[in-house]
């Protein structure tokens, strides 16, 4: 990793961080950093507050009413916190995408599905749509399997092509941060397979932010990890220092299996 | 064979057949199947003497006389039985009332579902539900003394009777049947296909049509078919607001009689029972029936085509 600090590209950083659902504080004074075009993942026990976390990013919280930030995220190089009050949650999901636990493609074609980030952005020369999906399919490894297909409705994919293509879909709108909530968590071994090596490829275009579930996961595709815990977070550095020398007794335990 | 054996000399007789536990069973069974079967039945009776009393009616009028002549007449001396402005009047009076109803029942559907916040939803909703529950005999009036001479205002030459009035007052009394049909088909819609959509950057509006609508379309759909069968069906508000003259004209501003509003009428008449008067409101009745069967087939199918996806 970077040894000179001078040369470290944050995409982004969270300072001191708290979120509420109501009066239930879900993440306390959360501080961490998103190394540009790396892969960052979240581990911990059900519960944690990871995916209240990863949520923040584009602002998911705002839907419901109740929901409460305290803190700040940085979004460089703009140097915009984009929890401010004056940042508009749209304008942040337009260059922050998200891919989520189940896929839920929409009730439309596999073409219409990938277009969608475009259209809700008024793009509607065919010419660019057509040559934005087809990039956006092919970085998500979709593109032979479905280039005879795309006018199918999106629902006749498999539980793995139907995440790949959500994956596309976040794609599509060249968004600067990508985030992964347990993208895998329902789908079979093989597609889970895919999906990992598809992430992995995806670094070198976008940074990623990825919650799972499944340490192997955390350690075979991260760059750095953070292990949180009751809505703190207990340790982030480089994932191979989290499984192998943590410096963190908690962080030690759950790693090697003897706690959640 | 050594498994089944050892449990049976663990558990003697446990796995027994219970004779007791079976009839209640099928008893359980047959009396679930006798309700089904009573809704059949009775559709199959109606159906039944529709066709039984229009066979006799079609014994005295042809059919090609019945769907050709443009006059409805059959209690002049000189008879004429042309059920075309009856339908007519059904279809003018059913569309006004539809592009009233569906516009507007979609319209609060959506704000109910995606954009009114609890407790808009909670006071709205029960208001919604008693416009549906207003009899339709008070509809009636409030048409004819109501909006009618409101109508008058603008349409100064408008009848005291119109298909215009009686149809719009139908459209408001449907609005609540489109509207929370439609408003439940996008509620059961799930919350991860909205925040798919919010996700990407799309707002409420673009979540709602885009995203929700479609995904809720067969429920939509089953709304609308809904819509239109009350609208086909209504009586009251018709009869009392639109004029019960049959009328062969496809202008809403003028009086006409619907198949309903005919078959009131004659029902509340005097016409002894057997005459070729009397039978005529069984082919009346007859031709409404296979109206709205065409658009529940329609909507069925519709339904089969766009099940919920999701």
């Amino acid at each position: 990793m970077e040894t000179n600090s001078e040369s470290i590209q944050y995409k982004s950083e969270v300072k001191d961080l708290s979120f509420y659902y109501d009066t239930f504080n879900a993440l306390k004074n959360v501080n961490m950093v998103l190394h540009d075009k790396k892969i960052t993942a979240l581990i911990g026990p059900s519960g944690c507050g990871k995916s209240t976390f990863l949520r923040c990013f584009n602002r998911m919280h705002d839907l419901y009413p109740g929901n409460r930030y305290d803190g700040e995220i940085m979004l460089y190089p703009d140097d915009v916190n984009i929890l401010a009050e004056n940042v508009d949650p749209i304008e942040v999901r337009m260059r922050i995408s998200m891919v989520f636990q189940k896929p839920n493609p929409f009730p439309k074609s596999i073409y219409e599905n990938v277009a969608y980030g475009l259209r809700v952005r008024g793009v509607k020369q065919r010419a660019i749509l057509d040559e934005r999906i087809e990039t956006a399919l092919r970085n998500a490894a979709l593109w032979d399997e479905v280039k005879d297909r795309l006018h199918e409705l999106a629902f006749n994919l498999s539980g793995g092509q139907q995440q790949r293509l959500c994956i596309a879909r976040a794609l599509a709108t060249d968004p600067e941060i990508l985030l992964f909530d347990e993208p895998t968590s329902a789908l079979d071994p093989i597609a889970t397979a895919s999906i990992e090596e598809l992430i992995a490829d995806l670094k070198s275009k976008v940074t990623i932010l990825i919650v799972t579930h499944n340490m192997q996961q955390a350690a075979r595709v991260s760059d750095y990890t953070a292990y949180m815990y009751l809505g703190e977070l207990i340790e982030f550095d480089v994932t191979d220092t989290i499984f192998i020398k943590p410096k963190n007794k908690q962080t030690e335990d759950y790693i090697t299996g003897r706690f959640g | 064979m050594a498994v089944k054996s050892h449990n049976k000399a663990k558990h003697p007789g446990k796995l027994g057949y219970s004779f007791r536990r079976h009839l209640h069973e099928r008893f359980i069974e047959l009396l679930l199947f006798m309700s089904a079967l009573l809704s059949v039945a009775i559709m199959l009776a109606i159906i039944a003497m529709l066709v039984k009393e229009s066979y006799v009616f079609f014994q005295h009028v042809s059919l090609w006389e019945f769907l050709t002549d443009t006059q409805w007449t059959p209690l002049f001396d000189n008879a004429h039985y042309g059920i075309m402005p009856l339908v007519a009047g059904t279809l003018v009076s059913s569309m006004v009332a539809l592009l009233v109803a569906l516009p507007l029942g979609t319209i609060i559907a959506i704000y109910l579902s995606e954009f009114a916040p609890f407790t808009v939803r909670e006071i709205a909703k029960p208001f919604l539900e008693l416009l549906g529950g207003v009899p339709t005999v008070v509809y009636g009036y409030f048409a004819l003394l109501f909006v009618t001479p409101l109508l008058q205002i603008i349409f100064p030459e408008l009848p005291g009777f119109s298909l215009l009035s009686a149809g719009l007052v139908m459209g408001i009394m449907i609005i609540p049947y489109v509207s929370s049909m439609a408003e439940d088909a996008m509620r059961a819609v799930p919350m991860h296909l909205r925040e798919g959509s919010y996700a990407m950057g799309a707002t409420r509006f673009q979540t709602a049509t885009r995203v929700v609508m479609p995904a809720a379309f067969s429920g939509i759909a089953a709304a609308y078919i809904l819509g239109i069968s009350r609208a086909i069906g209504e009586t009251m508000v018709v009869a009392i607001a639109a004029g019960m003259q049959p009328n062969l004209t496809w202008n809403p501003m003028e009086p006409a009689a619907t198949i309903t509003a005919y078959i009131v009428q004659v029902s509340l008449g005097d016409l002894p029972h057997g005459s070729i008067g009397y039978q005529t409101i069984f082919a009346a009745g007859l031709t409404l029936l296979l109206m709205t069967l065409v658009f529940n087939i329609f909507g069925h199918l519709l339904r089969k085509r766009y099940r919920e996806i999701y």
